[in-house]
């Protein structure tokens, strides 16, 4: 191997990396707030993808169907909520309009966007309009109930939205794969080291939103009540912090954080509807580096399954799956004697 | 006919229907469909082990089958070894991974395992893919059949014998296994691991005992699979297939051994059926049966946590354990120290928490035969205190005497086997065990019966010694009527009675309570008062911490106040009383 061999094994694995390191942040920061091992989170970013390829074909995308199906599922079962706790129809007509308007208008806008076919930046907004609600959407059918239910059980559920989120996934995009077009076609060249618009976007957006995620919580009083939450649910709750507002918000920055994602790779490299979970499970290991608490570890861990992965695929291509989930094993050893008392009680 | 004749009845009258299958005019997809439930039965037998009993799971258990069905097939078809002699060199391989898995990940949060097992299904299928040797992606081909006795196991009828025996004898191996010494050990690791190790339990060597169990049994599942299928390939080893198992134990009743049985029926059948009928529905092909298992496990986990088996189990008549020990010996005694000798020595003891000194350097000496009370305002750092003794805390620094030997570096575990017992301020037990089985967790260090022994019933001769142990205490505490009620239907009351007969199950030197008073009603603390004070009179000593003043000061005959971490005053009920320093701490002072 030779240096420029090297510096584009870095540089693919860097950009890989950056995106696994999204995955990390929004696997750290749902686990945090809300103690749910979140598998499904690659699930969006194959949603995010995808439903921009469904766009870019003039199609109205599946995901809108699954949004909106979803909204419906909500409003009815919290009207039947209300209905037995004798609240006035009228109030009743008000909370489902609530749940259903923003919705509606998504699909609405959907519906008119997708056979004009619009510039490549506004379809890929509508994506983001579109996959984001279906993370709190999620979080309020299948985790808010079951919100004090010990980590082991909320993972089993986890495994359960896994299942259901891919099968929809091949219901609403087929099985054929797609691949998006570029955002920046620009090549640039330094030295032996080639560098393209995508990778500079990739890097860019995801440094962007990292920076603004850590503004997020440093600064503004939704992201303090989302730490609170994070570091004790009943003090939160004391506090006036609603902990099933805070595990929406968390859902719906994962959804975000996945589907911005999806867009950013969607350029370079063909996704099937099951391609997401691969990816979000890298970004678990990644997370694991941080023993899924501290977000500059699993950012790093990251950057170091990145590399990883793409030295591994020259190496031994065949076997780069492999080399990257065993390197868990590793990791959970050294772990284990740097925490030797990482045992709370369930 | 009595509870327990009525199943022996239902097991009997299942065994010779399964022996019928085979010989009936059964169409041959039936037994196939039947052979492939066994298989599966034989996984999830294993993850209820693992996830019902012992509170851990695994997705990896897949990547076990796929290990014992290639160790087989390989060696096999490569080497020519009986099928007789793979099964132990698929079971050695898959010990070794699981102790390897298992002795990584199982000292931290119960979290790790389960992860650690996705990415290990992960590794292994494409590993199995992606080997040469192995056939890549293609697997290997051309298994040749087994052979019993010059019988050839080439029909799915022939074969229905031997994987069903073995699951038979799985599932009755693990429901000894459970109702022994062994089980009640493993039911405790599910509530966290301060109660077990406090009762000499070493949580870590029996969470992965579990976790290897329920390897083992995949890895004869992949064996017996490999030797049916004629033939493996990665795709059935993958992380899917290892998700669908768990989500079988979910469904069948992740807490009943039958409920394994159940579970991978409904979902073989009903997988069957969906992928007959979804794609047509759909129009195209594909795994659409996901979307419908998903969101069942959801609904399950939300509405039916105890799974199908539940259902059958309410309408069973439930068992009460005959009681056949009044004749078994009693357990052997520790020597009991002479009266007025120091039993425990505490000696500056000190723990920090940062720059929190949340117990500054305290001293006491409790004797035998002597009740001494702990008091002091929340705060004053008694539980602290309490933890230290116990070895759930490490102190900063100081010495912890138990009869002239140190302490206070050892884990609770090892404290436990050298005599010192306690409660808890907040009741632990195992609420679906009964009354006696919870009592009888208190005399683990006293028996040694393993697994092994469990399964096949060897341990009886000790296991009636332990339940007559435990009786003997119920019946020291008066609760002797009770002992065949779930734990978990007692009132606050009684289940602290009931973590005082589990501490002196362990025949213990020392008898540490944390606040065994809080939360009684007047009769109740009555009723306590009398049994401590038997207690003491029996030459027992104690360590009471407690904050009903009326029942400390009538009771104890030694007491230490504390306040703020540190040892405020040490003397006589009345001595304290009488103290202006013990009224200030209190009630504050007037200026």
């Amino acid at each position: 191997m030779d240096l420029s061999i090297a510096s584009i094994l870095v540089l693919d694995g860097a950009t890989n990396g950056a995106i696994y390191a999204l995955m990390a942040l929004a696997t750290v920061l749902v686990f945090a707030v809300t103690r749910v091992i979140f598998i499904p989170q690659g699930e969006f970013v194959a949603y995010g993808a995808l439903t921009l390829a469904m766009l870019q074909l003039g199609k109205v995308p599946g995901t809108m169907w699954l949004m909106l199906g979803l909204a419906l599922l909500v409003a009815a079962l919290d009207a039947a909520h209300r209905l037995r706790a004798g609240v006035a129809p009228a109030q009743l007509a008000l909370g489902a309009g609530k749940t259903l308007l923003l919705p509606a208008a998504i699909g609405a806008v959907t519906w008119w966007a997708a056979p004009r076919q619009l510039d490549l930046v506004l379809q890929s907004v509508l994506t983001l309009a579109i996959v984001t609600p279906i993370g709190p959407l999620v979080y309020r059918l299948a985790y808010q109930s079951l919100a004090d239910a010990t980590v082991l059980v909320l993972l089993i559920v986890s495994v359960g939205v896994h299942f259901a989120l891919t099968g929809f996934g091949l219901v609403a995009f087929g099985a054929e794969g797609f691949r998006n077009p570029s955002f920046w076609d620009a090549r640039f060249s330094v030295g032996a080291l080639s560098l393209s618009g995508q990778a500079i976007i990739i890097f860019t957006v995801s440094v962007a939103l990292m920076l603004a995620l850590w503004l997020f919580f440093e600064r503004t009083l939704y992201g303090k009540a989302l730490r609170a939450t994070a570091v004790n649910r009943l003090g939160a709750r004391l506090m006036g912090i609603s902990t099933t507002g805070a595990g929406q918000l968390t859902f719906a920055l994962a959804a975000f954080i996945g589907a911005l994602s999806g867009l950013l790779i969607g350029p370079t490299t063909t996704l099937f509807y099951d391609s997401g979970f691969l990816i979000g499970l890298k970004g678990f290991v990644a997370a694991i580096f941080g023993g899924l608490s501290s977000y500059p570890a699993a950012a790093l861990g990251a950057v170091f399954v990145g590399l990883l992965e793409s030295f591994g695929s020259f190496w031994a291509s065949a076997f780069k799956e492999v080399i990257v989930f065993t390197i868990i094993l590793p990791v959970l050893l050294w772990r284990s004697f740097q925490h030797p008392h990482d045992d709370e009680e369930e | 006919m009595n509870a327990s004749a009525f199943r022996r009845r239902f097991l009997a009258a299942f065994c010779v229907l399964l022996a019928a299958l085979p010989l009936l005019p059964v169409p041959e997809f039936w037994i196939t469909q039947a052979n492939y439930i066994g298989l599966y039965t034989l996984v999830v037998i294993g993850l209820v082990l693992l996830t019902g009993i012992a509170g851990l799971t695994s997705f990896g258990q897949a990547a076990f089958v796929g290990l014992g069905a290639y160790t087989a097939a390989y060696l096999t078809l490569t080497y020519g070894v009986s099928p007789w002699l793979t099964v132990f060199v698929g079971l050695a391989i898959t010990a070794a991974v699981a102790l390897v898995l298992g002795w990584i990940t199982l000292r931290m949060s119960g979290h790790y395992l389960p992860l650690a097992t996705i990415a290990w299904g992960l590794s292994l299928y494409y590993l199995l893919g992606n080997m040469e040797a192995l056939g890549k992606y293609d697997g290997l081909l051309g298994v040749p059949a087994m052979r019993f006795f010059g019988l050839e196991l080439n029909t799915g009828r022939h074969f229905f014998y031997l994987l069903w025996l073995i699951v038979v004898l799985a599932a009755v191996g693990l429901t000894h296994l459970l109702d022994s010494r062994t089980g009640r050990a493993l039911r405790a690791l599910k509530g966290g691991v301060t109660m077990a190790e406090a009762m000499g339990v070493d949580t870590f060597r029996y969470k992965v005992t579990a976790f290897l169990i329920a390897a083992l049994l995949a890895s004869v599942s992949g064996w017996l699979f490999a030797y049916f299928q004629r033939s493996v390939n990665p795709s059935p080893f993958g992380l899917k297939m290892g998700i669908e198992y768990l989500f079988m134990a979910v469904i069948g009743g992740v807490g009943h051994v039958w409920g394994a049985l159940a579970g991978a029926a409904v979902v073989k059948i009903l997988e069957d059926q969906l992928q007959a009928w979804l794609p047509r529905l759909m129009g195209s092909s594909g795994n659409y049966e996901v979307i419908v298992f998903g969101i069942l496990l959801v609904l399950v986990l939300k509405y039916a946590r105890d799974g199908v088996w539940a259902f059958i189990e309410q309408r069973l008549p439930r068992v009460r354990r005959a009681v056949d020990w009044h004749d078994a010996p009693a357990l052997p005694e520790r020597p009991r120290p002479a009266p007025g000798q120091v039993v425990l020595d505490v000696r500056t003891v000190r723990k920090e928490f940062g720059g929190l000194v949340a117990v500054n350097d305290v001293s006491f000496q409790v004797r035998s035969g002597q009740i001494m009370g702990l008091i002091g305002p929340n705060g004053a750092g008694k539980s602290t205190t309490f933890n230290l003794l116990t070895g759930v805390l490490a102190s900063t620094r100081g010495e912890v005497q138990l009869m002239g030997e140190r302490i206070e570096t050892l884990p609770s575990r090892e404290i436990a086997r050298r005599g010192v017992a306690r409660t808890f301020q907040h009741v632990k037990m195992i609420p679906a065990m009964t009354v006696l089985e919870n009592v009888a967790l208190g005399a683990h260090l006293r028996g040694h019966a393993g697994v092994a022994r469990a399964m096949l019933r060897l341990d009886r001769a000790e296991e009636k010694r332990l339940l007559r142990e435990a009786e003997r205490q119920l019946v020291r505490i008066g609760m002797a009527e009770r002992m065949h009620e779930l734990a978990g239907n007692l009132a606050l009351g009684p289940q602290r009675l009931m973590e005082i007969a589990r501490a002196l199950c362990a025949d213990p030197t020392l008898l540490l309570l944390d606040e065994p008073a809080a939360g009684l009603r007047l009769k109740e603390k009555e009723g306590l008062a009398q049994v401590l004070r038997q207690l003491r009179d029996e030459g027992m000593s104690i360590l009471l911490v407690e904050h009903d003043m009326d029942l400390v000061m009538g009771l104890v005959d030694r007491i230490v106040v504390m306040e703020f971490g540190t040892k405020l005053i040490e003397g006589s009920p009345q001595e304290v009383q009488a103290s202006p320093a013990v009224r200030a701490a209190y009630l504050g002072t007037e200026h």
